[in-house]
């Protein structure tokens, strides 16, 4: 299932929320439009959490996590990091970063077993990112730019990167992360596809410009097609010709 | 991921990394580009900054286009410099780059231009999109400021006023087409037609000097320069004047008998005083019928000591030729010989008959008409015919050989003049008076004469200029032969169709 939708008239989805399979993390807006989104689709199934960062609203850049844990810079108040801890589900982690490069969810991007890193970060983020997030790290770039966490949006299934990775660049992170790799753009061309959309194993929320070729490159490359239209002809057809005959 | 087996590399050219986020069409992603280039073309304007319509403004008295900010350039329809025109009042034009402009046709009282412009221009980050649009001018009418002072009135620096105190105006129409012929009158301001004459108005003194020297050489003149102060400034020193030249033209014209002053004629070789004019130019020319003698007197002589002319062409009367004897003495075309005549008022009812010399003896044949003036008859009030031997007085003088006409002819000539617009001192727009009325046909019937006068002279014709005239279609002539009522006008002169001129200047689309 992939999704469009706005915050506060921004379509940079990844800026403003962080997605993972166990929890999400949602800016405090103006209005909760843009929480609604999230909560209509994942409402009983995940926890959604409404915090600032450093007391920001730029959550998702901010802050990365999957399922296991989830890092926040230095910067974040004890009273948003209590309410993060009371709030996510206790299987998860949570650990304060002491990094130069605060905005975490700029140069770090990960899944459940892998994440890719920017060429700079420190020994030691480097590995409480390996401890708390219990991933592979690689310190990579993503079409020569090294804020991988910005031009690259990575699931389980699969991943979507910056426009201009050449076709050997694809085949490498491919190969690194043993997940499918596409170049592709969010929000009618923009190339900055990890804070223009956020992604996991079951939703993808993307901004609301987004086109529906786009859509449809990420419905595929994370493979979020629920109904497509082998389903219909194979697992829904018998019923079908069932009720109306 | 069925949908990413399209993604792999195609066999030609650039390998396809990314779908266009618009259409979805595969494009390769390393150029930096996110759209394909059909979808940049269809979402981006780069005109978007340029205006689809636009004004020019357009003098129609003189059919120039403004050039802002103050600049009146002449410009055909669809011609570069209109073209350059159009651009230079399009807004935006500068961001882009220009690759062709060119018109489309509009019908040229739609007051309507319309441009077809291509336009090159950056899209998005190095990308060149290239675009046509057209542009719709209204053409808006106005008045150029040069048009607007010639309308208003006292804004002349010089006029130059041009009499004759006569009362016909055969001069006036030969001088009509002289100034045509040698565009004189390209710097007037306006012409105005005054009683005996006419007043030419221009901006500057020089324009009007210009008018004076022409004048000089064509006809036989006087002429007085005068000047009003319109403003002075003290300090400066300057002064603004308005100039006028007063022009007067010898009242003798052509065809008028003349009784020369006794001193005169001995100055000018002796010739008889009672002689003909024969030719106006810069000097007037005299004939005696008698002697075949010719005298040329200048203007300046004349104005020393002015003598009116004894009788004009207008009270010229026909006689009939009876008899021509050629006495063998010829001067250039005049050949004189002694004719017998009588009055065609006479004939049938006296026998009265004038034996006169003439000048006129290569023209004359018995049997024919001839105009000339009765002085037997007439009593003039003048000092200088009585002051002459009464010996020498002549009963008849014959001026020219008459062609009778049928009224119908004028208006199937085959030619015409142009003529020149001029405004009326007093106008009237319904003038119904007798007096007026009275003014016009003597006006036609100059024109007419004139009209008639330069079919005789085939001299005359060559200092002017002639047109055909197109109302009069070629089949014409030969039914005018055919019919038996025109016997009589086979003799009349007709203008060989070599001497006209095509009239270029207003020629009419007939489709």
């Amino acid at each position: 299932m992939a999704t469009r939708t706005q915050f506060e008239n921004s379509n940079e989805v990844g800026v403003f929320s962080l997605l993972t399979n166990a929890y999400c993390i949602v800016a405090v807006g103006g209005s909760e439009n843009f929480y609604s989104v999230f909560e209509a689709e994942l409402g009983d199934v995940i926890p959604i959490i409404h915090t600032t960062i450093a007391g920001t609203r730029i959550v998702g850049r901010m802050c990365v996590g999957n399922r296991r844990g989830l890092l926040v810079p230095a910067q974040t108040s004890d009273q948003e990091l209590m309410h993060l801890r009371n709030c996510l589900p206790d299987s998860v982690r949570i650990q304060r970063v002491e990094e130069r490069l605060s905005a975490l969810g700029n140069v770090i991007c990960c899944n459940d077993y892998v994440a890719l890193v920017h060429p700079d970060i420190e020994r030691e983020t480097e590995e409480l990112i390996a401890d708390v997030l219990g991933v592979e790290v690689f310190r990579s770039t993503v079409s020569g730019n090294v804020l991988v966490g910005s031009y690259c949006s990575l699931s389980n299934q699969g991943g979507l990167v910056h426009p201009q990775t050449s076709v050997q660049d694809q085949e490498e992170l491919s190969s690194l992360l043993q997940v499918p790799i596409v170049a592709g753009t969010v929000n009618r061309g923009s190339s900055v596809v990890g804070a223009g959309m956020v992604v996991n194993d079951w939703l993808a929320v993307a901004g609301l410009d987004t086109t529906a070729p786009e859509l449809s490159v990420l419905e595929s490359i994370f493979r979020l097609q629920d109904s497509n239209p082998e389903a219909i002809s194979g697992n829904l057809r018998d019923t079908l010709i069932e009720t109306y005959s | 991921m069925s949908n990413y087996t399209q993604l792999q590399p195609t066999e030609h050219g650039p390998i396809a990394t990314v779908l266009c986020c618009h259409c979805g069409v595969p494009m390769d992603g390393s150029t930096g580009l996110v759209m394909c280039y059909d979808c940049i073309r269809l979402t981006v304007d780069i005109t978007l900054g340029i205006p689809r319509e636009a004004n020019v403004s357009f003098c129609r008295n003189c059919e120039r286009y403004l050039q802002p900010p103050g600049q009146w350039i002449k410009a055909e329809l669809e011609s570069r410099e209109l073209l350059a025109l159009c651009l230079k009042r399009l807004r935006g034009l500068s961001k882009v780059r220009l690759i062709d402009a060119a018109f489309i046709w509009t019908e040229p009282h739609s007051r309507r231009l319309r441009v077809k412009l291509t336009v090159q221009g950056e899209a998005m980050t190095n990308t060149i999109v290239q675009q046509n649009f057209e542009v719709e001018y209204i053409v808006i009418a106005m008045q150029c400021p040069d048009c607007a002072k010639s309308y208003t009135t006292n804004t002349w620096r010089a006029t130059v006023q041009i009499r004759q105190k006569v009362h016909h105006k055969r001069t006036f129409l030969y001088l009509e087409q002289l100034i045509l012929k040698h565009n004189a009158h390209t710097d007037t301001i306006s012409i105005k037609e005054n009683k005996d004459g006419l007043d030419f108005f221009y901006a500057q003194k020089n324009h009007a000097a210009k008018m004076l020297d022409f004048l000089n050489a064509v006809v036989p003149i006087k002429n007085k320069k005068s000047e009003e102060l319109v403003s002075t400034d003290t300090q400066s020193g300057n002064s603004q004047y308005k100039f006028t030249y007063s022009v007067e033209i010898v009242p003798i014209c052509r065809d008028d008998l003349v009784v020369l002053p006794k001193k005169l004629a001995q100055s000018l070789g002796n010739i008889s005083q009672i002689v003909l004019c024969s030719k106006i130019s810069n000097t007037i020319q005299f004939v005696d019928p008698n002697t075949l003698d010719k005298a040329d007197l200048a203007p300046g002589i004349y104005w020393r000591n002015p003598f009116p002319c004894l009788v004009d062409s207008t009270q010229l009367v026909e006689f009939i030729i009876l008899d021509v004897e050629p006495t063998g003495k010829t001067r250039g075309k005049w050949v004189l010989c002694d004719v017998t005549c009588a009055r065609a008022s006479d004939m049938g009812v006296n026998d009265h008959t004038f034996y006169v010399s003439s000048h006129l003896g290569s023209l004359l044949h018995p049997g024919d008409s001839a105009m000339g003036y009765f002085t037997s008859n007439s009593n003039f009030n003048s000092d200088l015919w009585d002051s002459v031997e009464s010996g020498k007085l002549p009963d008849v003088v014959l001026v020219k050989k008459y062609y009778p006409r049928r009224t119908k002819k004028s208006k199937n000539r085959e030619w015409k003049l142009k003529r020149m617009a001029k405004e009326h001192a007093d106008i009237v727009a319904n003038d119904e008076t007798r007096s007026a009325k009275q003014d016009a046909e003597r006006s036609e019937r100059d024109y007419e004469l004139f009209l008639q006068e330069l079919e005789e002279d085939a001299e005359l014709r060559q200092t002017i200029n002639m047109y055909k005239s197109q109302k009069n279609p070629y089949g014409n002539v030969e039914e005018m032969e055919e019919d038996d009522e025109m016997e009589e006008d086979d003799d009349a002169p007709l203008i060989d169709i070599d001497e006209l001129l095509d009239e270029l200047d207003d020629m009419t689309l007939e489709g």
